[in-house]
Parts: C-alpha cells; structure tokens; sequence
C-alpha cells in the first residue's frame, strides 16, 4: 500500500510518501512562497527520489483546510484529480487534525490554530490517546477569545500546537492560565508522516472531496447579511 | 503514411464556465462539457472570484468525467493537455492549472498552456480552417481588442480599449437600465425592438487609431437617464438601448473594416462573449458581405462564451509547434497575448 500525503492548507508545504508501515519520505518547507508552482514539482521530485511512478500509488491522503482558501484548494485539486485519474482511492482529512495528530504521543486534549487575521484563527480541539486522535469540538474559525473561555470550561489542561498558535500565545495564558500549554516551535507545522497516520480514515469519491473553508466567502457572509436586516424591515 | 490523429484534453476555469473538452487535430469537437455557474453569481450582479473558485473546485471532476464519457475516450487516448493559464481571475486559473498539472504527471503528458484569447480566436477553427494573414475582432466582458494573425500561433495586437471593455459598457449601461445581470442579452433583445433615437456619441478616438473607448459612451448613457428623470421625463428602454449598441456596434465595425482592408487580410474572424450579440453579428455580416475577397467567419453563439473547446483548438497548434510548458506552471491573471 503506497500513500502519497498532500498538505498546502497554510504556507507549509508538506508532502509525505509511505509503503504499508514504512515513512518511505517527508517534504516540508515552511516558506512563503507560491505553492501553485511548487507542489506538483515537488511530488514530482519526492517520487522520482523514492523510485515511485505515478501508476505505483494506492492511496492520496489530503488536507483539505481550514486555512489558507487558494493553499486548500490547490491541495485539494491535485489530490482529487491524481485520485480520480488514477483510480484510486482519497481520503481528506482535517488539516488542523492532521496538526494535532502531529504532537507529541501525550495523553489528554491538543489545539492546533491557524491564524486567521483580526484576532480570529481556525482551530478545533481534539483528544490524543492511545497514540489515537479524537475530535472533541469541530474545526471552526472563531475569535481566540471566545475560543479559550470556552475551553477554560472544561477544566482540562490544553496543549496548543503549530507555528502561528504563538502569536496568540499571549492572550491564550491571560485567559487560561496554567491550563494551557505551547508546543510552540517544537510543533511548528503538520508532519507528513502525522498526515499519513491519519490515511486510514473514511475514503471519498474524488469528484466528492470538497475544501472546507471553515467559512463563508465575504461576498455571501455581507449577501446574507444584507438579506436579514431586509426580512427584519420587511416585518 | 497516414498522420496520425491528435487528440487534444482541454481545461477552461478563468471566469465563471468550469469546462473541458476533447479536441481531434485541432478542428474536430469530440467532447465539449460546460458547466456554468451564472446562476450563483447573479444575486451578487457580477461573477465574484472567490466563490467562481469555490465552485471550480466543486465541479471540475464531474466535468472531466462527463467529458471522458461523451468523448468515449481515455487520456491514454489523448496527446496533451491544454489548459487557460491566463488572463483571469486568479485564483479560478489555479484551480485548472493544477488539475492539468496532476493529469499531466499522472499520465506523463505534454502540458500546453493557452492564453484565454488566442483560445476564443482559435474557436473560429472549430467551424471552418482558417486563411491568413487574418484579422479578428475580440470582444468580451473583459476585452475589447483587434488582433492581428499574420500565420498560427503570432498574435498582434493592433488596437484595444483605453478604459472598460464592450462587454463591461454593456454590464454598466444595463445597470442604469435596472436590467438583470448579465446585462448584454438583455440589451442585445431590448435594442432589437426600438429605433436609435437617442443620438449618442461614436467615439472613435484620433485619426487612424485602432484603439476602443467605451466609458465617455456609457456615460453619455448615465447622463441621458439622469436628465430625463430630472426632467420628469420617461426613457424609452428600448430606444436607449438600440442607441447605445448602434453607438458601440458602429464603432466596432467601422474600425474592424479598415483595419481588415489596412493589413489586406483574407479573413475577419469574431472572438469573444459579445460575439453572440447579433446586432454585432448582424452589421459585421453586412459590412464584409460588401468587400471582396475578405470573408468574415462568426462561430456559433455556443463557441463565443466560454469554453474549453477553444483551449484545446489553440492547445493543438501550439502542441504542433512544440511549445510544452512544465509542472511548475502557475496562473497568469495579466498574461500578455503577445508574449505568451
Ligand atoms: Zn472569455
């Protein structure tokens, strides 16, 4: 069983090849740089170090976001159309998931976050046990505020994870105190073998596999917002 | 010994048409699969990028596949993939760049990128083989531009808009008009039924030049609107709006003839999404159908909108020229047609 691992949901590029239980390779790059030119190349070039061709793969795994919404989609659609041509099967996967999934083997609850601008992130909080990963609130983007009162609440120590959580580490231990933890720059980004481990998950019809952007496009968000003063007034 | 046959995949995602096609030797539509997204955009009155791209992503497989099936073919089957990498909306390129990108590799495929343009040009090739040196007139929500072919695949551009596109005036004028997006068939139907009553301006710029300016006209447009309701007067729709595609129609033509007759060409071809506007086709039919030796060639409405038919047509010449582009080719939103 030969998987190829595709993550660009942030501007970590991060590509992983595996056979059966063997990490045959990782790729990552942590740079801001234009992933619409670099991925396929990179593929490309991680395959060819392996001896691996194409028609050798068995399996795409993919981030499929929250995060960037062109590094999602770019993901996605090579990894759709690579499934799809090849007749193979896809699973698409939580890239925040695949961030946690990237801690190290602890017991109890992990944040992964992306930065999402204006005091916002993408986030999500999942249960590492067992080695296994568990999903306990849903992606969502959400300001950092209201997100760490919320898990204040549970009353449960919280490893946050991944590179941008650090800007907001401040405001994280103001409000949660002790009950928070920072991988910090330990965790920086997904790793490709944690996207691999997570590619034994629900497969998907490739013409299926969607992005999801953890919300709306602007233009819809102001649409429908505009529509519901309008219901108001009409009332 | 006979030539072998070529068989060109191509991919159009610029605007708001997710499309692909299958393409024999250049001329022959084997599959041609739209699947236009116009009806998503029209609350927004206007295509809005990210959610064309949203809805990219959504449909380019089903597309593919329906292309596949109607073409009862495999990419096995096929010699390349051509795909639009540019002008347009960038992060709608991307989303079929990279998926020509995965193809290409899958299959271990030439990959062609097109210019969005030279793709609507080579439509024309779909209906009937093209003679040069030849003229063509594009016309579209985004461009306005005469383009001079002196052999296949050499594009100049010898005249373009200063300011908005024919296509954009169109969107705008029907706007004032309180017209549904989009706005061009609406006014193509409306001008059909009134007389060109309002006397608006031609403008033609300086003396000899190619080059197209349609804001002062369609702001003539606002301004006439704007009179009459402080005037307490009613606009005749119908009259404006056949004063205004008078005004742009006349204009276009006269421009396209002397450039035709300028650059002696054996062909006029008409391009683009205002290409379906039949006041247009109607007057350039009759303009050339005057001039000897100049035959004007309009592609059915269905080829003038976007679609991926054309990219694979323009894919085949350049596919026969040699012309590959690598797997770190990326989207062109301003791509030049000159250069590409
Ligand atoms: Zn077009």
């Amino acid at each position: 069983m030969k998987i190829l691992a595709i993550d660009t949901s942030t501007y970590t590029l991060s590509i992983g090849l595996s056979d059966g239980d063997v990490i045959l390779a990782e790729q990552v790059t942590n740079v801001k740089k234009n992933h619409s030119i670099r991925v396929m190349p990179a593929i490309e070039a991680l395959m060819s170090e392996v001896d691996m061709k194409p028609g050798d793969l068995n399996k795409i795994v993919v981030a499929n976001g929250p995060g960037s919404y062109t590094g999602v989609r770019i993901g996605v659609t090579i990894a759709k159309t690579l499934a799809w041509t090849l007749h193979i099967p896809i699973t698409a996967v939580s890239g925040l998931a695949s961030l946690a999934a990237s801690a190290p083997l602890i017991e109890g609850l992990v944040c992964p976050m992306f930065d999402a601008r204006r005091g916002q992130v993408f986030t999500g909080l999942y249960r590492l046990s067992n080695g296994l990963l568990k999903s306990v609130k849903e992606d969502q983007n959400v300001p950092v505020v209201d997100w760490c009162q919320e898990l204040l609440k549970i009353g449960e120590p919280v490893l946050f994870v991944g590179q941008e959580s650090i800007m907001h580490e401040q405001v994280i231990a103001e409000i949660m105190g002790s009950a928070a933890a920072f991988a910090g720059k330990s965790v920086p980004y997904t790793r490709p073998a944690a996207l691999l481990s997570l590619a034994s998950g629900m497969e998907q019809d490739p013409s299926q596999v969607v992005p999801n952007y953890a919300r709306l496009a602007e233009a819809e968000a102001n649409w429908l917002k505009a529509n519901e003063k309008k219901e108001k007034s009409d009332e | 010994m006979m030539k072998k046959d070529i068989f060109i995949f191509g991919i159009e995602t610029s605007c708001d048409e997710t499309a692909a096609a299958v393409i024999k030797n250049g001329t022959d539509i084997i599959a041609n699969v739209v699947s236009s997204q116009i009806e998503s955009h029209k609350r927004f009155g206007g295509v809005v990028p990210e959610i064309a791209s949203r809805h990219h992503v959504e449909q380019i497989i089903a597309v593919f596949e329906e292309t596949l099936e109607r073409a009862g073919l495999t990419f096995q089957d096929m010699d390349a993939i051509a795909v639009t990498k540019g002008p347009g909306l960038v992060g709608a390129l991307l989303v079929g760049v990279n998926a020509a990108k995965a193809i290409a590799f899958a299959h271990d495929l030439p990959l062609i990128g097109v210019h969005h343009i030279a793709g609507h040009i080579y439509a024309n090739r779909l209906v009937q083989e093209m003679s040069f040196p030849l003229m063509s007139l594009v016309v579209s929500g985004g461009h306005t531009e005469l383009v001079y072919m002196k052999e296949h695949g050499s594009f100049e551009v010898i005249g373009e808009t200063r300011d908005d596109a024919a296509g954009e005036a169109y969107d705008k004028v029907a706007r004032t008009l309180s017209l549904p997006y989009p706005g061009g068939p609406h006014i193509d139907r409306l001008a059909a039924e009134g007389q060109d009553t309002y006397s608006l301006p031609r403008i033609r710029l300086e003396e000899g030049s190619y080059d197209f300016s349609f804001s002062g006209l369609k702001s003539a447009v606002i301004n006439t609107v704007h009179n009459a309701e402080q005037r307490g007067e009613e606009i005749n729709p119908e009259n404006l709006a056949a004063s205004f595609q008078a005004s742009v129609v006349d204009v276009l033509t006269e421009k396209t003839v002397r450039a035709a007759k300028e650059y002696d060409v054996k062909q006029v071809l008409l391009a683009g999404g205002v290409a379906a506007n039949k006041g247009l086709r109607a007057s350039l039919e009759n303009a050339f159908g005057e001039i000897e030796n100049i035959d004007i060639m309009i592609p059915p409405i269905s080829l003038c909108t976007d679609n991926a038919a054309m990219i694979a047509a323009a894919g085949t010449i350049l596919f026969e020229q040699g012309k590959r582009d690598g797997l770190d080719m990326n989207g062109h939103p301003g791509l030049d047609i000159e250069e590409f």
